[in-house]
């Protein structure tokens, strides 16, 4: 862990609330990255075995539909946290991710910040809480776009 | 039969095609112009032997014509879109409430349409980047269902030239797009919003826009800072038929402009 990894981890929304200490123990297990623009991070269907804290730039989420190409799913930039698939049953990424535009992120390796978790549980409930939170914004996310908000609406269809 | 109920003839004297069933008509009077209109205003369009619907103003304020961006939903509003230059359209107007964007003075402006949304938002949009030096900072937050939806679209690099922030997400797109994929709610918390100092204006679908006031007042802002445009049965234009009524308010007279505070109750009722 380097200084300025704790204080970009610090810096980061996700770690908004959590004590020093467990910043800088959760930073003990980040590495600052940058990726390059186009440059894919992760592909459907692959060992779901990291996480990232984007810091800055811009991700796409992306699915390749046969017969449709590759569409974007979602898209994710500062502040967000990338990856969730690691605490899913089955560890394999659901999507793909490219980098959209150049990023910088903080990456985990899962299992290392899992086997933290084990030893520090009260950093293991925080972590679970902000992991469940992205989860449930993702989902509402989701739920809002599958009713299509901006389609014609019904009564208009035959209306003026 | 009062002079606000009788149509005025117009031409149109351009037309450009915004997506697949959304058109923008420029309209030049035949006559003598009707008043100005202010940002936020509606005028009823008449298609002549088809009838006649309420549409937002979309152009600058101020200007000669006028320019009404219509999607085509029903029998009238196919009728305006399918309209060619040098065609008439009986026009009433304007009526109703405006945006009074430059209540924000001073303060940051925080533009959120959604859709063809946008539309009652643009002279808005145009009023508050002609004095950018009287805001803190104007913000111009877009949805669509995906880029070949997005209204306006050619002009969003000019409004960021005049000084504005401008966020595009839509709801879908391949791998060719690369802005945003997400609810136009995910853009307000990147956006730097100062919940103290800003004042917002909301334009879209109605689910579209409470779910974008909850999340400025999930952000701290008060109800009293959001204003939102509202649409309901407008015929008369002018509160005497009661069509457009929403429980207190007949939204051609009392809207289409109305404070979240006023509206926010209205909004969860069910079938109002």
């Amino acid at each position: 862990m380097t200084e300025s990894t704790a204080a970009a981890l610090a810096g980061h929304t996700f770690a908004t609330g959590l004590s020093r200490q467990h910043i800088d123990r959760l930073a003990a297990h980040a590495t600052a990255i940058e990726i390059p623009a186009g440059q894919r991070i992760f592909a459907e269907g692959q060992l779901a075995a990291r996480f990232w804290l984007v810091i800055s730039g811009r991700v796409a989420l992306d699915l390749q539909i046969p017969g449709r190409g590759r569409l974007i799913v979602e898209t994710l930039g500062p502040g967000d946290e990338l990856g969730l698939s690691w605490l899913g049953p089955i560890r394999q990424w659901q999507f793909g991710a490219v980098a959209q535009l150049p990023v910088t992120a903080l990456e985990f390796q899962s299992a290392a910040v899992e086997a933290l978790c084990d030893y520090d549980h009260e950093l293991g409930y925080k972590l679970t809480r902000r992991l469940l939170a992205t989860a449930v914004s993702r989902l509402q996310a989701a739920r809002i776009r599958i009713l299509d908000l901006y389609a014609v609406p019904v009564r208009s269809a035959g209306g003026p | 039969m009062t002079m606000s109920q009788v149509p005025v003839s117009y031409r149109v004297s351009e037309r450009q095609d915004e997506t697949h069933d959304t058109v923008t008509l420029t309209l030049e009077p035949a006559g003598a112009p009707l008043e100005s209109s202010k940002p936020g205003q509606f005028m009823m369009l008449y298609a002549f032997g088809v009838g006649e619907v309420p549409v937002s103003v979309s152009g600058p304020p101020g200007a000669a014509g006028l320019t009404h961006t219509i999607r085509a939903v029903g029998a009238v509003s196919r009728a305006l879109c399918s309209a060619a230059p040098g065609q008439a359209v009986g026009v009433r107007g304007p009526f109703g409430t405006s945006w009074h964007e430059s209540d924000a003075f001073g303060q940051d402006l925080l533009v959120i349409g959604g859709g063809i949304g946008l539309a009652p938002l643009r002279p808005a949009v145009l009023a508050a980047l002609r004095e950018p030096g009287r805001y803190r900072h104007i913000t111009v937050l877009i949805g669509a269902r995906s880029p070949a939806e997005l209204v306006f679209a050619a002009e969003y690099e000019r409004w960021r030239d005049s000084g504005a922030t401008v966020e595009v997400t839509v709801d879908r797109a391949d791998a060719g797009w690369h802005g945003h994929v997400s609810v136009v709610t995910q853009l307000v918390g990147p956006s730097g919003l100062d919940p103290r100092r800003t004042l917002a204006l909301i334009c879209g679908p109605e689910v579209m826009m409470r779910l974008t006031a909850q999340t400025l007042l999930a952000a701290g802002m008060t109800a009293s800072q959001i204003r939102v445009s509202l649409e309901r049965n407008m015929q008369c234009g002018v509160g005497e038929c009661g069509h457009c009524q929403f429980g207190p308010l007949l939204l051609c007279r009392d809207g289409p402009v109305v404070s979240y505070h006023a509206a926010a109750p209205l909004l969860s009722i069910r079938e109002l």
